[in-house]
């Protein structure tokens, strides 16, 4: 049968041609460019005007990028140099870089400890966030605040080692009195570690000088460190808060869930600029004069009830998305209800809630600049007050601006991509 | 313990609080620091430098008082305060004593309950607007955008000034003098309006400050000085006689570099042996020593110094005396005799 057309047909190819290179309109970046850029009349005309737009912003902004002055200690001196040409006067960032990073009190020999302490926070922060990570370093997290207390405000380190046991003596506590109840046990805890530290207070205050470094008040504290600062420890101490209001919005007991509903509404009805306020302003009014509270520890506190509020209703978005057939689970399993909640509910409702969480915290650490207007002086309040007010720079504007903006995408950048690799590891959408 | 003792004391002067202590000098004496508000940055008038050290014409009030008080003018723990904050830090006991260019009023003398202690520098509110605008008078300024700080006198002078004149304006609210500054020059108000020293600071600080001109017209009196809480009268006679002392000090003469040798002997003019402590006893009638006025001269310089080192005709803001001269040279700074 194989010469059935024979007769038909004068030629029959037997063998194969050798491939050839697709047409050049079809390959590499001819092709990518016919099907991304100009697919179309009106795709091109886009294309163009794209690139007309991106030429004339580069072209504009590139002269000022170059000509820029890196090395002259006032504005007037730049503008000399500069002569009438477009450039940016870098040489207050070479100058002020210590006071837009410490803050302009922290005193310069002691800028490696909040070095170190970011270090270190890497290091820390990394089991938390990476599980593939030695568990072995989660000992070094948990001494981690302790570590990082004792490094950027210095004093004794009594102090700080202190409360470390006191946490520990309450952790020991707790443990004991778990198998009669989980509230006894956080009872018991509550009190070894009042206890302890209250007992222990006698060491750091009769051996202040054992093992201290120079002492910084926190008033001292300023520019971009005080943004990380209020960054991390509002965004860590208000997840275990949003966690509880959650559960205690959830309560069936009337009065624990009336005051997290009170307290959740409150928050999330006021702005996060007036609760600044009330901590600069009229908390002062309730103590007796000299007694004041670290502004600090007010900051503090004031943004973590904010973002426990917000947290909390995230929380709270997880829970309900579990199916109720969870909570059954755990009941019929026999578990009371604080196992059920550690060991069932939450690692599910924490992982959905993963993508919302981000969002706070990173919405929280920009949200610190607003202590800038209650006259603290984090890196906007830096470039808003001293530096733009000193008759050096009173003036330079762009240069400061870009600096604040690029230090904070690079931060608020990674977090956002930090959780979506986190997303993808968890595969949260049950594909 | 000692929380609970804090908790209970805080409960109990919760109920006084705002109320001043009254012994000031006593507080800041067991403290070892004054604690001085001040701006969070005017240039010129308080700003950090680029070691972290307060400079400035109010900031050296602040030192003067501490080195009468205290005898060290770098016993100043600095608070910085926005035009909002600073009333409530002073009327909460959080500072001392108030020396941020905070213009002297009925309402903030005697409704507020400060006591303004005297007069460290004369402003008057003005106006700014670029040359090519064409204006030569404010009253030429209907239906003109107008970037004016908010929270200041400056704001309810502005609106007296275009009332009684019967023009209208539209307001650009801002925070800060530095935020008003790339406002001002991008165009998004026509006319910048602050205290006529910040005008001429702000004007410096400009590229081409040619193409921007200073009305004639200066709408408002604005008699800046410290100013300390009612109800302690011996500190706030402290703070006036500090300034008082350095205002004395200018025009009898007396400056930084020839005060410790006219302080060592009683000289042949009375007044200034008073001043200095080597005849009479004022010091201790303040309740401080006798060389009080000495360690306030000594710590930058009398009030012409003081001007010119910080904000006089040499330095880039470049203001002239006007009316903060001395009385006898025509302008209106005159101490009460020290007698």
């Amino acid at each position: 049968m194989s010469d059935t057309h024979a007769q038909t047909v004068a030629f029959v190819r037997d063998t194969m041609l050798p491939e050839q290179p697709p047409p050049a309109s079809e390959a590499g970046v001819i092709k990518w460019m016919r099907e991304n850029l100009f697919k179309g009349w009106f795709n091109s005309i886009l294309t163009l005007l794209s690139i007309y737009f991106i030429y004339k912003i580069v072209s504009g902004a590139y002269p000022w990028f170059a000509n820029g002055i890196w090395n002259t200690s006032s504005l007037a001196e730049c503008r000399e140099m500069l002569d009438g040409m477009t450039g940016a006067c870098f040489s207050v960032l070479t100058e002020r870089w210590n006071q837009l990073l410490f803050g302009f009190k922290y005193p310069t020999e002691a800028y490696w400890r909040p070095t170190l302490a970011f270090v270190l926070l890497l290091v820390a922060i990394a089991p938390v966030l990476y599980p593939k990570a030695p568990r072995k370093l989660l000992v070094f997290t948990a001494i981690y605040p302790f570590l990082a207390f004792w490094l950027i405000w210095g004093g004794t380190l009594l102090t700080p080692l202190l409360v470390m046991v006191g946490l520990i003596a309450g952790y020991f506590a707790f443990k004991q009195f778990e198998r009669q109840s989980f509230s006894m046990g956080m009872l018991a805890g509550l009190v070894a570690t009042v206890v302890v530290i209250w007992a222990g207070g006698i060491f750091p205050a009769s051996m202040p000088d054992l093992l201290a470094l120079q002492a910084i008040p926190s008033r001292d504290l300023g520019g971009f460190m005080l943004n990380m600062i209020l960054g991390t420890v509002c965004v860590s101490l208000s997840l275990p808060l949003g966690i509880l209001l959650a559960l205690g919005r959830q309560s069936s007991m009337p009065i624990i869930k009336w005051i997290c509903v009170v307290f959740i509404e409150f928050i999330r009805g006021v702005p996060l600029i007036t609760l600044l306020f009330v901590a600069n302003v009229v908390l002062a009014y309730f103590f007796p004069p000299g007694s004041n509270i670290d502004l600090v520890l007010r900051v503090i506190i004031m943004i973590t009830m904010f973002s426990s509020a917000y947290i909390a209703e995230v929380i709270r978005g997880g829970l309900a998305a579990l199916p109720r057939g969870q909570y059954e689970a755990g009941d019929s399993l026999g578990l009371d209800y604080a196992q059920s909640m550690r060991f069932i509910i939450l690692p599910q409702a924490l992982k959905i809630s993963i993508p919302g969480i981000v969002n706070v915290a990173v919405g929280l650490f920009k949200d610190t600049t607003l202590v800038s207007v209650i006259s603290m002086f984090d890196l906007v309040g830096m470039i808003r007050g001293p530096i733009l007010a000193s008759t050096e720079w009173n003036g330079v504007y762009w240069e400061l601006w870009g600096f604040a903006v690029f230090v904070f995408f690079i931060v608020c950048f990674s977090i956002s991509k930090y959780s979506q690799w986190l997303e993808r590891q968890l595969a949260t959408d049950h594909r | 313990m000692k929380k609970i003792a804090i908790l209970g004391a805080m409960t109990v002067a919760g109920l006084s609080a705002g109320v001043a202590s009254a012994a000031t000098l006593d507080d800041v004496k067991a403290r070892g620091k004054l604690n001085c508000g001040v701006t969070t940055g005017l240039v010129g008038f308080a700003a950090p430098n680029a070691n972290g050290e307060w400079e400035g014409f109010d900031v050296g009030v602040c030192r003067a008082v501490a080195a009468a008080v205290l005898g060290d003018p770098t016993a100043v723990e600095f608070v910085p305060t926005t035009g909002k904050t600073r009333f409530t830090a002073l009327a909460s006991g959080e500072i001392d004593l108030l020396a941020r260019n905070t213009t002297w009023t009925f309402s903030r003398d005697v409704d507020l309950g400060f006591e303004f202690v005297g007069i460290n520098y004369y402003d008057g509110q003005g106006f700014m607007v670029p040359k090519d605008l064409g204006v030569s008078s404010a009253k030429e300024l209907d239906g003109a955008t107008v970037c004016i700080q908010t929270g200041t006198t400056t704001e309810l002078n502005l609106a007296d000034f275009f009332r009684a004149n019967n023009i209208s304006y539209e307001p650009v609210p801002i925070e800060t003098n530095a935020e008003a500054q790339p406002l001002y020059l991008e165009g998004a108000c026509d006319v910048y309006t602050t205290d006529a020293s910040g005008l001429a600071a702000t004007r410096a600080a400009f590229e081409n400050p040619g193409d921007h001109v200073v009305l004639p017209e200066i709408i408002s009196k604005e008699p800046l000085g410290p100013l300390v809480r009612h109800g302690d009268n011996q500190w706030g006679d402290i703070a006036r006689w500090t300034l008082n002392a350095l205002i004395a000090a200018e025009e009898l003469g007396v400056t930084s570099a020839n005060v410790a040798e006219m302080a060592a002997s009683a000289g042949n003019n009375p007044e200034i042996n008073r001043l200095l402590g080597t005849e009479g006893t004022l010091g201790e009638m303040l309740g401080l020593d006798a060389e009080w006025a000495k360690r306030a001269i000594m710590s930058g310089g009398n009030y012409g110094e003081l001007f010119e080192k910080n904000i006089g005709e040499n330095t880039p803001i470049g203001l002239a005396r006007g009316l903060n001269a001395q009385w006898t040279e025509g302008g209106l700074l005159y101490s009460p005799p020290f007698r």
